[in-house]
């Protein structure tokens, strides 16, 4: 009988982003949570948890990498570098 | 076998840069990292076992409470390795079940009994700081998720080199009893210590493709003469002698020159024949049987609660309950 798989998610502290650090096979949400907080966080590593059923999470296919993100390889223009700024003008 | 991807790979390995759970990759490169994460994490699961042997007979309260947290730590390093294996495509379950029943090996390492409380300290001492050796240079395996696991591992393991160094030196400063019992467990965790590297460079059997993918960055020996180099100062700060009437400064080197381990003796202990063998797989199986009705009552409560929370929404008894993390995702 195996236990479904869980991703964790740690917010290592205030002002950052929860980052995946790992996962976990618990038996309900709870409990995922309970062992996140034995399993990853044992020396002050986070003051916030998200646990995320593995089966929930969609991804995009490492096979289309080039396809999937290509369209913005060819937009230059979102960079501020794209930009000549002329002389003199500063803070712009 | 698509040459295309065969390509990536390979640009990905020698551009130093990781391989990633759902990139293709060689069947065989695949195989290597699932027995060896496998064997990694079957080793820190095992290795709970000698350690916790002296946990109820720890001699002070603070020696106990850090005992704890080093073999909780060892646990979590099982855990963290399992999870790794897992993105590779095997079930945690099913690499448990190729420890139970042999067909998986684990560290030769944790097959000698913890005889005294000073054996305590010479694993953290010697063990852990060969484990250090042997795992810092993992951290930049060309595996990602085994890669960021490593870096974990490595962070807590320097906890439990120092601890044993602390216990050591502790007795090392007491009673001649004390001292001596100090001396007998570093006599006799020397040479197994200097085993765990593995077989020499000239019979080792995956050393070569292993270096080519980098899953390993150097090799048994080279490793094993750095763990020695590194021991040999410490020894001398601790007062207790390395039992190794060769060991000898080459000063043209600028290495210690030491006697290998007994090969003979550790081919044996990988197969089954150490001291504490058949006991490290018993109490392990033991536990995975008495362990199951925990296992077993966790999904029926799930299950029950789950039903409650569908029927109780369904219906229009009470609101809908939150969702689990309510203003953190907006």
């Amino acid at each position: 009988m195996s236990w479904p798989l869980w991703e964790v998610f740690v917010r290592p502290g205030r002002g950052l982003a929860h980052t995946h650090v790992g996962s976990l096979h618990a038996p309900d949400a709870e409990m995922a949570l309970r062992h996140a907080r034995d399993l990853y966080t044992r020396r002050g590593e986070g003051v916030s948890i998200w646990v995320v059923p593995a089966a929930a999470i969609t991804a995009s296919s490492p096979d289309e990498k080039d396809p999937f993100f290509a369209p913005a390889a060819d937009k230059i223009y979102r960079h501020p570098t794209f930009y000549p700024v002329p002389e003199g003008v500063e803070q712009l | 076998m698509d040459s295309a991807e065969q390509e990536a790979f390979e640009a990905t390995i020698a551009a130093d840069s990781t391989i990633e759970p759902r990139d293709w990759m060689p069947e065989e490169y695949r195989r290597t990292l699932i027995r060896q994460i496998a064997q990694h994490a079957h080793s820190e699961i095992i290795g709970m076992q000698p350690e916790g042997n002296w946990i109820g007979r720890a001699p002070t309260l603070a020696r106990k409470a850090i005992l704890l947290a080093k073999v909780q730590d060892e646990a979590g390093h099982g855990l963290y390795l399992y999870a790794a294996a897992e993105t590779l495509g095997v079930s945690r379950d099913d690499l448990e079940r190729r420890l139970l029943d042999g067909r998986q090996k684990y560290s030769s390492i944790f097959n000698y009994p913890t005889l005294t409380w000073a054996d305590v300290g010479a694993i953290g001492w010697l063990v852990d700081g060969a484990a250090i050796v042997n795992q810092v240079p993992l951290c930049r395996c060309s595996y990602g998720p085994y890669a960021r696991a490593m870096i974990r591992i490595c962070k807590e393991e320097s906890f439990h080199q120092r601890q044993g160094f602390d216990i050591l030196y502790t007795l090392t400063r007491g009673t001649d009893e004390q001292r001596a019992m100090a001396q007998d467990a570093v006599d006799r965790w020397w040479y197994p210590s200097l085993a765990m590297f593995g077989p020499p460079d000239a019979i080792s059997t995956h050393t070569e493709r292993s270096m080519a993918w980098r899953i390993k960055r150097f090799s048994n020996d080279h490793l094993r003469q750095k763990f020695v180099d590194m021991i040999v100062p410490q020894a001398e700060v601790l007062g207790v002698r390395l039992p190794d009437p060769a060991l000898r400064f080459n000063a043209k080197t600028g290495h210690w020159e030491f006697t290998p381990p007994d090969y003979d003796e550790l081919f044996a202990v990988i197969s089954g024949r150490g001291p504490a063998n058949r006991q490290r797989l018993t109490h392990r199986r033991t536990a995975y049987e008495e362990g199951a009705w925990v296992r077993e009552a966790a999904v029926a409560y799930a299950a029950k609660a789950a039903a409650r929370a569908a029927s109780q929404s369904s219906g229009t008894a009470g609101p809908p309950r939150a969702p689990a993390v309510p203003d953190e995702v907006a």
